[in-house]
């Protein structure tokens, strides 16, 4: 059997399994004596053994093996949980992990194991006698939930009849409206020389009965005497079994039908039996569709049943989901903001002509591709969880490394993000966490001598915010030592002694966020390796997203990131500058006003303006695109669009502003990548590309 | 005939350029370019070939010579350059011509009053001259900022 088909599907579940080994193994670390956790790293190793060998990868299986013995010791009290026990576990999980990348990069997954295997062995000297050293996964040997792809892959599986989706559906409803769906086996005389016309009344006969919904071979090659001397049919009908075989014994030539009722399968449980109500008659000829009870198997894509039926106590989160590819839902999402573009053309088209008529219908459009939208929008939401649940792990070891006690304490997890996102926002995260613990959090004996706790604490959080997703990385360490910035500033460059003086707290300990800033002089290997907290400010701003510090001296220091829900559609303010049409995305946006040209005054050659009091600073568009300049007559107002990034404000001055508008983000490929002041491009409702301006950037 | 290559033949001022059939996917007329600030000077902007934002880069800024306005026979063909779209704006495309190989001579040994960092070749069609134009060098684009 060709495992190959099965290779996504055993990646995506080794790795769903690892990460549960790893939370499990976190939590018994917390918790030595609890049983069901220890259940659950038992069932994960299991399965993931069972995975393994059926797809060949033997030292996986080998590995996950000898786990397995360590924690069925454990399991029967043989040995206790000890730290040194987790650890050694923590590593095989380590190489579990680099081995399952080896086999997603091409490889055998074949990594030196040898040296765990013996230390793991070593735990186990004591009695081998009852160690299971079967590997295959079918040995049945625990009476735990396989996974369902084991399942798929283990047995073997006749099909002779596959449905569709559409046919399934058909047959569900049709069962669920109190109809009979027959499999037939029609056996039509070996002597007979004109079969397709036999065939022919059989089809006549049968859909005076009932509805056919399917034939095997199809209805052409039947009629072209492309078969045997048997054929199947599907077919649904209120007729009883026995009417149906008088109207096909009626035929000349046409021998003793096989009947069979399918009942209600095709549902989204796994053992998908198709009940047989009738013995099969001996079949005079080798028929291509030997009946046999089938099992249809699972779609691959569609179904993703979790384990763990036989604890469903331990498993209260086995919901139903679909596993859709997800360039799949990418190309969605691509149709979806073709029928928005399409759509806003459409409302051109009813502005020019203004019938009363087309302006309802495009109501009526609008709010159904918005609905549409919204749950597309939905369907690619991941819950942050997916980030986060790696972390518990990683700063774990990091504490232990540096000698400090952390508590990572994680809320929110369930906030949803768009799938975009979440790949991106994992490093930025990692560095932020590894800054709090390495930079933020201080010694055991610091805190002590500081009244603190010895715990630190680390909180990781995540929540919605209107339209964004507000992620923070919080400690309670030292904080950041304003004073310390601004000397290290100066003298790195970064700002001049004169303007370093006049800046604010605030201002001061954005300075972290530079380029070329590092406040700690030892540089270690856990954060600070020349890279600094500029790279993740620049992430986040590539996500068309903000961050901002808070820090308490001796109290804490707190990372805000803020996000928008998603990248691909966004609401956005179109303007004009000469005579082109540039998106200014809305998140940005603090509000637009007006000014005569008289109140625009000068500080040291850069625009200013008085808005309710405070200075603001001013941009000309126009030089910044580098747009011819349209003459303005001295006194007509100025339209500005006033943008903020964290708590800067600037106001740009634009010609006019047209609107509000949905717009799709389309990135500018390769070759006009990676230009400063433009964050993509999209098409308006004219056809007409325009450019997305990337506000981040002009700060 | 597999020792033949498929050419599609374009106009730049008098020289006639040739692109592998291969790599165009299509040749279409002139749409609206929305002007990309910041880009290469010889990126003329970006157009919407059917709800996708494609770059356009203009041949003849390209080959530093001097722009005109464009006509009716201005022509942007649609290269695809390794799974990306990218359209150059010629002056005007004249045909599809089948050349055998040994027709093409690729290190010309005489020197043109043309930038041969873009060349591939020479190709002869009985008295005209091609010039095998080299993709991967013309979209060697640093960015201009």
């Amino acid at each position: 059997m060709d495992m190959s088909q099965y290779l996504d599907i055993f990646l995506e579940e080794a790795r769903e399994h690892l990460q549960k080994l790893n939370e499990g193994l976190l939590e018994l670390e917390g918790a030595p004596n609890n049983r069901a956790v220890l259940d659950e790293i038992f069932r994960s190793a299991h399965t993931l053994k069972g995975m393994s060998a059926t797809m060949g990868f033997n030292q996986v299986a080998e590995l996950t093996h000898e786990m397995e013995n360590v924690l069925h010791r454990l399991r029967n009290g043989e040995i206790g949980v000890s730290s040194g026990i987790l650890d050694l576990l923590f590593k095989c999980v380590d190489l579990l992990d680099n081995m399952v990348g080896d086999i997603a990069g091409g490889g055998t997954g074949n990594l030196p194991v040898e040296d765990l295997l013996t230390e793991l062995r070593s735990r186990n000297v004591v009695e081998c006698s009852e160690s299971p050293r079967n590997i295959e996964p079918e040995s049945g040997d625990v009476s735990i939930g396989e996974t369902p792809v084991s399942q798929t892959m283990s047995h073997n599986i006749v099909t002779s009849v596959e449905f569709n989706e559409y046919e399934k559906n058909l047959i569900k409803q049709a069962i669920d409206q109190g109809f009979q769906c027959y499999h037939l086996v029609v056996n039509i005389d070996q002597r007979c020389v004109m079969k397709s016309a036999r065939a022919f009344m059989v089809f006549k006969n049968m859909e005076e009965i009932g509805e056919i919904i399917k034939s095997i071979p199809s209805v052409q090659n039947i009629e072209e005497e492309k078969y045997e001397t048997s054929f199947d049919l599907i077919i649904i009908s209120r007729e009883p079994q026995e009417v149906i075989r008088k109207g096909l014994v009626s035929i000349t030539e046409v021998g003793e039908p096989e009947i069979n009722l399918i009942t209600g399968v095709f549902c989204t449980l796994p053992a998908l039996e198709e009940t047989k109500v009738e013995e099969p008659k001996p079949v005079p000829a080798p028929s291509p569709a030997a009946v046999s009870v089938e099992k249809p198997v699972p779609d691959e894509k569609t179904e993703d049943h979790k384990d763990g039926q036989s604890h469903p106590h331990l498993k209260p989160k086995a919901s139903q989901t679909l596993r859709v590819d997800t360039t799949r839902l990418d190309s969605l999402m691509n149709l979806v903001g073709e029928l928005v573009i399409n759509k806003g053309r459409f409302e051109q088209i009813g502005r020019t002509n203004q019938s009363p008529d087309l302006a309802e219908t495009l109501e009526q459009m609008d709010r159904i591709t918005t609905d549409l939208q919204n749950v597309v929008m939905k369907v690619r939401m991941v819950p942050i969880d997916n980030v986060f649940s790696r972390f518990p792990r990683m700063v774990r070891d990091l504490a232990k490394d540096l000698g400090k006690e952390i508590d990572l304490i994680i809320e929110g997890k369930e906030t949803e993000l768009d799938r975009t996102v979440i790949d991106e926002i994992g490093d930025p995260l990692v560095h932020l966490l590894r800054n709090s613990i390495d930079h933020g959090i201080e010694d055991p004996s610091v805190r002590a001598a500081a009244g603190k706790k010895e715990h630190g604490q680390v909180v990781l959080s995540a929540r919605h915010e209107g339209n964004n997703v507000v992620i923070e990385v919080k400690d309670d360490g030292k904080g950041l030592n304003p004073e310390a910035i601004k000397n290290r500033a100066v003298e790195k460059g970064l700002v001049l002694p004169e303007e370093a003086a006049e800046l604010d707290e605030s201002s001061l300990v954005r300075l972290i966020l530079q380029p070329g800033f590092s406040t700690v002089e030892k540089v270690t290997d856990i954060s600070g390796r020349g890279v600094g907290l500029d790279v993740v400010k620049n992430k986040i701003e590539a996500l068309s997203g903000s961050i901002s510090i808070e820090s308490n001296q001796g109290a804490g220091t707190s990372f805000k990131i803020q996000l928008p829900l998603t990248l691909a559609i966004i609401q956005a303010l179109l303007i004009l500058l000469g005579k082109e049409i540039y998106a200014i995305p809305l998140s940005f946006i603090a509000e637009t006003t007006s000014v005569m040209p008289e109140q625009i005054n000068k500080i040291q050659d850069q625009e200013v303006m008085l808005l309710r009091g405070d200075v603001l600073p001013l941009m000309r568009l126009h030089e910044v695109f580098k747009v011819p300049l349209k003459e303005v007559p001295k006194e007509e107002e100025i339209n500005i669009v006033v943008v903020r990034k964290g708590e800067k404000k600037v106001g740009l001055i634009v010609d006019t502003l047209i609107g509000q508008q949905e717009i799709v983000i389309k990135p500018l490929e390769k070759l006009l990548g990676n230009i400063p002041v433009i964050a993509g491009a999209t098409i308006l409702g004219n056809g007409q590309v325009s450019l997305i301006i990337d506000v981040a950037g002009l700060f | 005939m597999e020792n033949d290559v498929q050419l599609v033949a374009c106009k730049i001022e008098s020289e006639e350029y040739a692109i592998d059939i291969r790599s165009v996917q299509e040749i279409i007329r002139l749409l609206d370019i929305t002007r990309v600030p910041y880009a290469s000077p010889f990126m003329s902007g970006v157009i919407n070939l059917r709800g996708m934002v494609i770059p356009v880069m203009n041949l003849r800024k390209r080959f530093k010579l001097p722009d005109r306005a464009p006509d009716e026979a201005t022509r942007i063909v649609i290269i695809n350059w390794a799974g990306v779209l990218v359209g150059l704006l010629v002056d005007s495309v004249s045909e599809v011509i089948r050349l055998p190989r040994q027709a093409i001579e690729h290190s010309p040994n005489c020197s043109f009053n043309i930038n041969t960092d873009f060349l591939t070749g020479i190709g002869k069609l009985g008295r005209r001259l091609l010039i095998m134009l080299d993709l991967d060098s013309i979209f060697e684009v640093t960015l201009n900022v």
